[in-house]
């Protein structure tokens, strides 16, 4: 069963407060990305360009109505900046439903029924992990053309073996248990004891991988984005900023510091609240 | 000097446990000192003070602490790494997973020579073989180039008793070394212990909560119960003479053929040992001792019954 | 162990296969290529001169085993766009792209090793935690994001070394950085959990008691032991450095297989595509074994009594 780690005195504490980073975090983005369209100063899409790359407020002549100054086309930063963790967001959070139902049943499945069904979700877990995934995604966007429910969807299928890995061992652990033998000799049917026994047991770890997948999809939107195989253009990607901002880094280089910055500071918290939710819900004896 | 281990009042605290509170011994050169208790009662970690293979975090502390005179606690680190293998060397309980399954019989036992002794490797071999052999193991060229796991718990042990001889210490300390052992291996392997100390003159500090190694091998004994040594004596005096209560339950719990009687219960010590923390004063058997009093809250003398036997009690009947 | 090599080899041409079908679909997916590749301009006999010329116009099935039978002899087609055989453009920019992921798993390793075993040392001090945290750093860093910022600083402002092409072994030096900024993570901490269980187990207990030095008790002993996962999972994270590579070849304009199997996406040219999947895939596959092949040597208890 999971049985939660001894953390000592000073490791408990510098867990909770990293936990605790990590919440505030996440609470941040998900604030600007639910309430994006109230917090943005200007229209994120909304060109000027007798204004273009405005400085940000640390660096002389800046122009305080862009805070964060603007890029090549006079689009206000900060705009973009709140749009783009929307995005960012909301790519992470349907990217791991959607891996998460494909992993979680997978894994279940494999793990519950064990055999022949066993072995072929051991091989098509093999089989994925295989795939070089980046490549495979840039192909499919690439051939049929960048839309949010394309990159969801490839995304989603590209992403779901730690999912399938950790639902599959932990059923696996839980089926072993007296308690399922119990249920099991009172005559429940096998449906039943997975919903109502195994279910809930390895709710927390999956939970945890959860936050951890949203993070990966994340990173990996972006890269795809600033590959120019992402999120359709002019929607405010992260990745697509870092990218349009390529060109003039060496010269502005806070152009492409400001959003890697959000977005490392993002999927560091996430990793965060991850961590310290594997703690809280003692899921540590998970592989 | 015939004394090779001294120790005295010895104290070791994990945190806020007292795991020793009091033990005091000595083995001289030649002779098995069995230190005998139930699990827990702190008889390992005396064990494994004496050449201070604590965890981390444990604090040791004791009046004297010697071996052949030499002060141990004031020994740096690298001093005391040269007494380990070398001058004294110990044996553990679960020979199982005290090799590493990494490195063949051979590099594991040639490696204390070289340490040690500067030697050859095949200076070392040699010597490896030699001791494979003394101590029973049969194709002893085979087994040394063999990893842990190709051999049996018995072979295993024999082979860290052998490991253990390599620099022809002074002291031996066995850990419960038959413990994890099949009954017939271990008759072996104490028969082992009992020729290898006769032929080189060991002096054996035996750790086990077993009686009847106890009554097969040593020539004194020392009796711990929750972190202290409660009684000590010869051999013979202590199952002739049990004077401390807890000695006393504790040979009644063995059945002796011969002569328990039918239909007479098992003897058992009613309760369980208590987890002692810090300012305990007293006896910590007073709960399940049967014969105290409020006396046996304050701090307790310790008696004379004999030449070499002593023992703590407030109650000298 | 003879017997759980060749399962394996079983798997991973069954794993090839999978992969092989997987690619094709890939490129199918489009729907007509013919007319991706001749283009916007294309009149309706051009599409069909095209379809004939590239074999299109016969079944599918029938495209797809012409494929898988000329892939197993090593025969991966012709790029629509180069005119040459697949396989011998893949051959010329392989080396590179082994180069780079060799060159990040070199300083991966000379990263992870030292710290992880000094973190377990030191456990629950204030240098383990630091090293958790830079662990906890290198797992959120993007990577495309870390290859810009190294070549603003190291490239443009220190000038000390190149920012693209492939001329010399400084070329290599900060892709491999990056590279080696996604395998950190994972490798320092398998490394220190192992040597954490290493240094509590009972044989460094008894090497503790034969008196050896720190140093061989740590190295030698602890640290055979604990590198034994470690070793498995560096070969696969190799394959993972590889099939990843597309981004930062990119970054640094290095001319690998990656910047191939992303110029031919953005040319359409299917065939690359196509053979630059099933050959990461493949070399995904290989690696996985030889890590099986290396805890097996690693760990003498693996090998059969």
């Amino acid at each position: 069963m999971s049985v939660s780690s001894v953390t000592s005195g000073p490791r408990r504490g510098w867990r909770s407060l990293s936990t605790w980073i990590g919440a505030v975090i996440v609470g941040v983005a998900a604030i600007c990305a639910i309430f994006a369209p109230l917090l943005v100063p200007h229209d994120p899409f909304a060109q000027d360009l007798g204004k273009r790359l405005l400085v940000p407020f640390w660096m002389e002549g800046s122009d305080p109505s862009h805070v964060l100054g603007t890029d090549q086309l006079g689009r206000d930063y900060l705009s973009r900046l709140i749009y783009g963790c929307r995005i960012s967001m909301l790519i992470g959070v349907t990217v791991s439903v959607v891996s998460g139902l494909i992993g979680i049943t997978l894994g279940v499945l494999g793990g519950f029924l064990g055999g022949r069904v066993d072995d072929a979700v051991l091989f098509a877990i093999t089989t994925r992990l295989s795939i070089p995934v980046v490549l495979v995604a840039l192909a499919v966007v690439g051939l049929l053309g960048s839309s949010m429910t394309l990159l969801v969807l490839t995304l989603g299928l590209l992403l779901w073996d730690r999912f399938a890995v950790v639902a599959r061992s932990t059923t696996m652990q839980v089926r072993n248990l007296d308690f399922v033998a119990a249920a099991w000799c009172a005559g429940c049917s096998r449906f039943r004891i997975l919903i109502g026994e195994v279910l809930p047991n390895i709710a927390s770890h999956l939970v945890v991988v959860a936050t951890l997948e949203i993070a990966l999809a994340i990173l990996l939107e972006a890269a795809l984005s600033f590959l120019g195989l992402g999120v359709p253009p002019p929607l405010p990607s992260w990745g697509l900023m870092i990218a349009e901002a390529k060109d003039y880094m060496f010269f502005s280089p806070w152009v492409i510091v400001i959003p890697g910055v959000a977005l490392f500071v993002l999927v560091m918290g996430i990793n965060l609240l991850g961590d310290g939710l594997r703690d809280l819900l003692g899921a540590r004896s998970a592989p | 000097m015939s004394t090779l281990l001294e120790i005295e009042q010895l104290e070791v605290e994990f945190g806020r446990t007292a795991a020793v509170r009091g033990a005091s011994l000595t083995v001289e050169r030649g002779e098995t000192h069995c230190l005998v208790g139930e699990s827990g009662c702190g008889k390992s970690v005396t064990a494994l003070s004496v050449m201070n293979l604590l965890a981390r975090g444990a604090r040791r502390r004791a009046r004297r602490l010697a071996f052949e005179g030499l002060d141990l606690p004031g020994l740096s680190e690298s001093g005391m790494a040269h007494l380990r293998g070398n001058a004294m060397a110990m044996i553990f309980q679960e020979p199982m997973t005290s090799l590493n399954p990494a490195y063949t019989v051979g590099s594991q036992m040639t490696e204390v020579l070289r340490r040690h002794k500067r030697a050859s490797r095949r200076t070392a071999l040699d010597r490896a073989a030699d001791l494979l052999a003394r101590v029973g193991i049969t194709a002893p060229g085979l087994r040394l180039g063999q990893f842990p796991h190709q051999l049996s718990g018995g072979l295993r042990q024999r082979v860290m008793i052998a490991m253990a001889l390599m620099c022809e210490p002074r002291l031996l300390i066995a850990d419960e070394p038959t413990t994890a052992l099949d009954v017939t291996v271990q008759a072996q392997i104490l028969r082992l212990l009992a020729s290898l100390q006769r032929d080189l003159g060991l002096g054996m500090l035996l750790i086990t909560h077993d009686l009847g190694i106890v009554a097969r091998v040593a020539h004194r004994v020392s009796v711990m119960y929750a972190g202290e040594v409660v009684e000590s004596a010869a051999t013979a005096e202590l199952f002739a003479n049990p004077r401390h209560p807890y000695t006393q339950g504790l040979l009644r719990c063995v059945p002796v053929p011969g002569r328990i009687k039918r239909d007479e219960p098992l003897g058992s010590i009613p309760g369980t040992v208590p987890r002692i923390g810090p300012g305990f004063e007293g006896c910590a058997f007073r709960e399940r001792c049967g014969f105290g009093d409020e006396t046996c809250h304050q701090a307790i003398p310790r008696h004379a019954a004999g030449p070499t036997h002593e023992f703590l009690c407030r109650l000298p009947a | 162990m003879l017997q759980f090599l060749v399962r394996r080899l079983i798997v991973a041409a069954l794993v090839a296969a999978t992969v092989m079908t997987l690619a094709f679909v890939l490129t199918r997916l489009s729907g007509d290529l013919a007319i991706s590749i001749a283009g916007p301009n294309a009149t309706q006999a051009d599409v069909e001169a095209v379809r004939k010329v590239y074999g299109l116009d016969r079944p599918l099935l029938v495209q797809f085993f012409d494929w898988v039978g000329r892939a197993v002899t090593g025969d991966l087609g012709e790029s629509y766009f180069f005119k040459t055989r697949v396989a011998s453009l893949i051959a010329e920019r392989m080396p590179i792209t082994l180069t780079l992921g060799l060159t990040g798993l070199v300083i991966a390793l000379a990263v992870s090793l030292p710290l992880g075993i000094l973190a377990a040392v030191r456990e629950n001090t204030a240098f383990d935690r630091a090293v958790q945290v830079v662990a906890l750093l290198g797992q959120a860093m993007p990577s495309f994001w870390l290859g810009l910022l190294l070549m603003i600083i190291l490239g443009l402002q220190l000038g000390w070394l190149p920012i693209s092409g492939t001329g010399s072994w400084e070329h290599y030096v900060m892709p491999g950085i990056v590279l080696a900024f996604s395998a950190i993570p994972a490798l320092t901490r398998l490394t220190r959990a192992g040597m954490i269980q290493a240094m509590g187990s009972d044989y460094i207990r008894t090497a503790r008691a034969k008196g050896l030095s720190r140093a061989s008790i740590l190295l030698k002993h602890a640290l055979r032991n604990a590198a034994i996962p470690v070793v498995a999972i560096a070969a696969v994270q190799l394959g993972f450095m590889l099939g990843g590579s597309i981004v930062i070849e990119q970054v640094f304009a290095l001319h690998g297989v990656g910047f191939l199997a992303w110029e031919s996406i953005a040319k359409n040219d299917f065939p690359v595509v196509q053979a630059v999947v099933l050959v990461l895939a493949v070399i995904y596959v290989v690696l996985t074994m030889l890590a099986d092949l290396m805890n097996a040597v690693l760990d003498p208890r693996l090998r059969g009594p």
